[in-house]
């Protein structure tokens, strides 16, 4: 019985027609594209993107160059070379971020204990040569200085889970 | 305009050439009037694919390309763009290739799309070949593009491309055999093998048109013209997935896209064809009554219109089963052709020839 059932369902296109109506059925549903450059989806404050060095209020840089992101850096990004300052504190004189190797995992962010080096939401950047992508200390500053009320905002809304 | 009336007028624009040359500017005019409107259908059949596909998979589809920034014609440009793309590429012969073969690969495969529109007739007297062995004429041809799919594969010099080649053959001479016999159920209705007299022979209304007696040679038929153009869920000859693209791996640019042409004109044949034989042709679905109305009589009677219509409803299946049916596995496929089109096919002429024997309404009762 079953046999035959089955049979008279194929030769009848039954399934076929049941999938194609299901098909049609979506021709007419709300359409889910996010046309990206007018609309965007909503990021998360933890996103990871650019990175950024950040400064305290009084315009001092947070960076004590303990080198914990260079160590814990799985993709062997970062590069960092330290000097003492005349003040006698610890400062970077070199900090790069290869982006061409870096895989946004976001250990580095994780590892200061000064909440220097962060990732911060922005991701519409390019580069046109590799160079571009090579970030030095003046341009994670930059970028620090830039984004800080954006990254501010970020890590007091996750200062609860931290 | 009359087709008649726009002859007689073209002769006296055209009064100092002399009558062999008129004759054949005339017959190049009417295959320009096929062509370039199929061409431009064509290209929009690719946007209204993907556009289709993207619907009904919940995308929107191309709408960037449009026409001096308006935004509601947004994707319209995109075939324009897409044909500009690919007439600038480096057409590619790979070392190894036969190039003569590899060159000839893609015109092969257009022609014989191109050509069967010689018979079809797009209404009572616009046809550009009115000739008695239509149906054997498309036949032949519609066998024939294969012949640049092969070609293609060999040629190619590329593993790839000959399993497509190779896959493609076999399914094309498979699903020749039923759409042949679907064919000849469509013979034996209408007593003819001429396109036009087979519309002629469905005069009346939407259930004298030999869909409903011939319905299992009809389903066939689509079906075998779903494989016949190496279409989803028939696609096994391109079947991305396991051999990249088949027979048109090594192709780029211009010729690529004659492949690309040839595909989506033999689509349109296809469903040309099936109106014609099945769906009554240029023939209204309304009473003939209506076509005497003022105003709208023209577009409620018969007219080329329908033609368009019925088309591009088979050209829409086309993209809804391609969004629909996964793709089929190539002894599946086989097993369909062999044990049940061809036995289903000759059942059904079978009954058709009873039928008309008999003469049963309302189909074949003038016979």
């Amino acid at each position: 019985m079953n046999a035959v059932v089955s049979y008279l369902k194929s030769l009848t296109l039954v399934e076929l027609v049941k999938g194609m109506g299901l098909t049609g059925r979506y021709l007419f549903a709300r359409k889910i594209t996010v046309q990206y450059p007018e609309e965007k989806t909503p990021q998360s404050p933890r996103f990871r993107g650019l990175h950024a060095l950040r400064r305290y209020p009084n315009g001092e840089e947070r960076c004590i160059a303990c080198k914990l992101c260079e160590a814990v850096c799985p993709a062997l990004a970062i590069t960092i070379e330290s000097e003492p300052r005349d003040d006698g504190t610890r400062r970077t004189t070199r900090y790069d971020i290869d982006l061409s190797k870096c895989i946004y995992c976001g250990f580095c962010e994780e590892s200061c204990p000064v909440d220097s080096i962060v990732e911060t939401r922005h991701f519409e950047y390019h580069a046109e040569q590799r160079s571009d992508l090579l970030m030095t200390k003046e341009k994670l500053l930059a970028n620090g200085d830039r984004f800080e009320a954006q990254i501010a905002a970020d890590r007091a809304a996750e200062a609860r889970y931290r | 305009m009359h087709p008649s009336a726009a002859t007689e007028l073209l002769h006296h624009i055209l009064d100092f050439l002399p009558s062999p040359v008129f004759a054949v500017t005339l017959i190049l005019l009417k295959i320009g009037l096929i062509v370039l409107p199929l061409m431009g259908a064509v290209a929009y059949l690719t946007l209204v694919e993907r556009k289709v596909i993207g619907y009904m998979q919940v995308r929107l589809g191309p709408n960037r390309v449009t026409f001096f920034g308006i935004k509601i014609l947004g994707g319209f440009g995109q075939p324009i763009a897409d044909a500009l793309k690919l007439l600038t590429k480096e057409i590619i012969v790979p070392t190894g290739a036969s190039t003569f073969l590899f060159l000839v690969a893609p015109i092969v495969a257009l022609v014989p799309a191109l050509a069967a529109w010689a018979v079809v007739p797009f209404g009572g007297e616009l046809v550009l070949s009115n000739i008695n062995a239509g149906l054997l004429y498309v036949l032949a041809l519609t066998s024939l593009g294969v012949y640049g799919i092969i070609i293609a594969g060999w040629a190619s010099n590329s593993k790839y491309a000959f399993l497509g080649a190779m896959r493609s053959a076999a399914q094309i001479v498979s699903y020749e055999i039923a759409m042949g016999f679907a064919l000849v159920g469509v013979l034996i209705a209408s007593h003819s093998l001429n396109l036009g007299q087979i519309v002629e022979a469905q005069r009346g209304n939407v259930f004298t048109w030999f869909w409903l007696p011939l319905f299992p040679l009809f389903l066939i038929y689509f079906i075998s013209g779903v494989a016949e153009t190496n279409r989803a869920p028939f696609d096994v000859s391109e079947g991305e997935s396991e051999i990249v693209a088949g027979f048109h791996v090594e192709y780029a640019g211009m010729g690529f896209a004659l492949f690309f042409l040839a595909e989506y004109a033999n689509m349109i044949l296809i469903s040309a064809l099936t109106s014609v034989m099945f769906f009554g042709g240029w023939m209204s679905p309304l009473p003939a009554s209506l076509a005497i109305t003022p105003v709208i009589g023209t577009l409620l009677g018969d007219g080329i219109h329908w033609f368009v219509f019925k088309i591009f409803f088979f050209l829409f299946c086309f993209l809804w089963f391609r969004a629909t049916f996964p793709r089929y596995r190539y002894d599946q496929i086989m097993r369909l052709g062999w044990k049940v089109f061809l036995p289903i096919t000759i059942v059904w002429l079978v009954v058709v020839a009873t039928l008309v024997i008999l003469h049963v309404p309302p189909w074949f009762d003038a016979t």
